[in-house]
């Protein structure tokens, strides 16, 4: 394996409705950031990731592909997913051997139309879409399944809201107060704000990461696992997938000091501490996580900046980054990062 | 001039519906949903999966061709309550979605279950599908599930001619008069109202009647919640007046009092309708309301 770092991290201030700035004006800033703080103005390979029923255009990435200066032609390609994924095709495409850097971002607009009906459109047009089975009915299945107190979950949620406080690129929102169900088990204080925003990360190759960073955060392990789609098929409580993603990454080989959790939903997070067998000595989502802000399509790919800045700014030595993606966690990649 | 902010409306929609091509598993499946049943797909390890796929998900090896007839019933496994219903939702008014584990399947179906609150629901629930009436081969041919029927309503009504006859005829007919008739028995010493013809202690026949007072005090009470037609709203209290001079307290409705002043040993006296208004009935005594007397120490 070759090392691969992350060596700069970028995301935008996100908002919690239509700018009415164009998805290539929304990465703009975040690439020219990346840029800067690299003095990389090219880069071997280029990967995004978005949706475009986010957008309701195909092949939205295309246009987006203006912020990038695509001339003379560069070596890109996109994933239908979250950022996170296109991150890990760039990893591969760096174990090749023959390129040192990669620019990777993802972005989302997911207020343009109605998230919780849009994202009906990922299930399956036989079974499910016919149904109109939405996001948080699917999710409240999923709760229901965890059956958590009602106080962790509160916790979880007034936690991720205060560390959001904190952090200048996510919201201010209140505490959980409000008693009203949006599907029962969730609460409406359970479910993620409606976000638009963008993402962009630079990794580099052996020699290169120590040159651009003085605290490259290298990627020293990175998996994926996948389950069923059908919900029926699988056991909702609990993420086997993601179990299988982090033994594989090698969380359990030493200390977790932070781990990022992309948990949009507060029993998400009791699941993934479960699957990924974080202990009390781990801090959970310091960046607030979704809950405090939910980029669709980048908020897998921030949680991976966000564990990479903790090894940056030295104030951690090892760190973890989770990315979800279909519905109930069906899909997950597990990043371990150490200084 | 533009108007401020430019906004226009965008909608993606792919007009007549998107045509797929179901594949030989789950058009089996589909068809059969159209003749109104519903099957499963045995794997190669023996499992049923319901709805069936292609491939067993936990070994990635193709099905079987073995089609297996399972349900109708089921039991939810695990359900969320969708109060506000979306307009796509299959109903209309608030449902649960539900992990079905239909009789003789593996894996769960996922679909709709109506009922009237979440409260009727829990895992272990057995639910039955309800069938839309012109079933197309579409998952939405089975309209929704319903709990099993584990209880029916029937109505009961007869008619019945009562008489008055005996002592209730002389007790009602004193009634009548505004006057409450109690009988005494010498053996026993205890004086009983309403009047009756022989000592429930003894019995010895009761040949004494004597006019009781229409006071007396409160030895217990109710407050009840549910309506009632002779009552005057709700809640309203019903009572154990033991009349003075009497033994054997008379169940009686208070009134001209709230609900929670009513208390043990309370002084009552009778609130009598209006003399032309009498009848040989006990609506003639609308019902007792407080003396404002001290209250009676209770033995």
């Amino acid at each position: 394996m070759r090392d691969v770092a992350i060596v700069a991290f970028a995301q935008t201030r996100h908002t919690g409705t239509d700018t009415g700035l164009s998805e290539h004006e929304l990465i703009h800033p975040v690439i020219s950031e990346v840029k800067e703080r690299t003095g990389l103005r090219r880069f071997g390979f280029t990967c995004s990731g978005s949706c475009d029923y986010l957008a309701g255009a195909p092949f939205s990435f295309v246009s987006a592909l203006d912020a990038l200066a695509a001339w003379p032609p560069i070596s890109e390609s996109h994933v239908e997913m979250d950022g996170a994924w296109a991150l890990y095709e760039a990893w591969v495409r760096l174990q090749h051997g023959d390129l040192d850097s990669a620019l990777v971002y993802g972005f989302g607009k997911s207020s343009l139309g109605d998230l919780r009906t849009i994202m009906t459109l990922q299930l399956d047009p036989y079974y499910l879409a016919p149904l109109g089975l939405d996001q948080l009915s699917y999710a409240a299945l999923q709760a229901a399944a965890v059956g958590a107190e009602r106080q962790e979950l509160d916790e979880i949620v007034r936690r991720s809201r205060a560390d959001g406080r904190g952090n200048p690129y996510a919201f201010d929102l209140p505490d959980p107060s409000d008693e009203e169900f949006a599907v029962q088990p969730l609460r409406r204080t359970d479910v993620p704000p409606i976000t638009d925003g963008a993402a962009a990360i630079v990794l580099a190759a052996g020699d290169l990461a120590g040159r651009l960073h003085a605290n490259p955060a290298w990627i020293r392990g990175i998996a994926h696992r996948t389950e069923p789609h059908y919900l029926g098929m699988r056991d909702l409580a609990r993420s086997a997938s993601a179990a299988d993603a982090g033994r594989a990454a090698g969380v359990g080989k030493g200390p977790v000091e932070v781990a990022e959790l992309h948990a949009q939903f507060p029993h998400e997070e009791i699941i993934l501490r479960q699957a990924l067998d974080l202990g009390g000595e781990t801090v959970i989502n310091p960046s607030g996580g979704p809950l405090a802000a939910n980029p669709v399509m980048a908020a897998g790919l921030i949680r991976i900046g966000e564990a990479a800045r903790r090894i940056h700014d030295g104030t951690a030595g090892r760190t973890v980054a989770h990315a979800a993606s279909g519905p109930c966690l069906q899909q997950n990649l597990v990043t371990v990062l150490e200084a | 001039m533009p108007s401020d902010p430019l906004v226009a409306q965008h909608v993606l929609e792919f007009p007549g519906g998107y045509t797929r091509t179901t594949g030989p598993v789950i058009g089996r499946f589909l068809t059969e949903l159209r003749a109104r049943r519903i099957v499963g797909v045995r794997t190669v390890e023996g499992r049923v999966l319901v709805p069936p796929l292609e491939y067993d998900p936990a070994t990635g090896e193709p099905v079987t061709g073995e089609y297996v007839e399972v349900g109708p019933a089921g039991t939810i496994t695990t359900f969320a309550w969708v109060a506000e219903p979306l307009d796509a939702h299959p109903l209309d008014t608030p449902f649960a979605w539900a992990l079905i584990r239909l009789d003789g399947a593996d894996t769960d179906l996922l679909h709709a279950v109506a009922a009237d609150n979440p409260k009727a629901l829990a895992a272990g629930t057995r639910v039955w599908p309800v069938w839309r009436d012109r079933p197309t081969g579409h998952i939405t041919d089975l309209s929704h599930f319903a709990p099993e029927v584990t209880k029916i309503v029937s109505s009961v009504r007869a008619e019945y001619r009562l008489q008055a006859g005996g002592a209730l005829r002389v007790f009602l007919e004193g009634v009548e008069r505004g006057v409450l008739l109690g009988s005494r028995c010498e053996q026993c010493e205890k004086v009983y109202v309403p009047l009756r013809l022989a000592c429930p202690e003894c019995g010895n026949t009761l040949p004494d009647t004597l006019e009781l007072p229409d006071t007396g005090t409160i030895t217990t009470f109710a407050i009840n919640n549910l309506p009632d037609p002779r009552a005057p709203q709700v809640p309203f209290v019903s009572a154990y007046i033991l009349l003075d001079g009497a033994d054997i307290p008379m169940i009686a409705l208070i009134g001209d009092v709230p609900a929670h002043e009513v208390r043990q040993g309370m002084r009552v006296k009778a609130v009598w309708v209006p003399e032309s208004e009498r009848t040989a009935s006990m609506a003639n005594i609308r019902w007792f309301a407080p003396t404002g007397e001290p209250d009676v120490e209770l033995a």
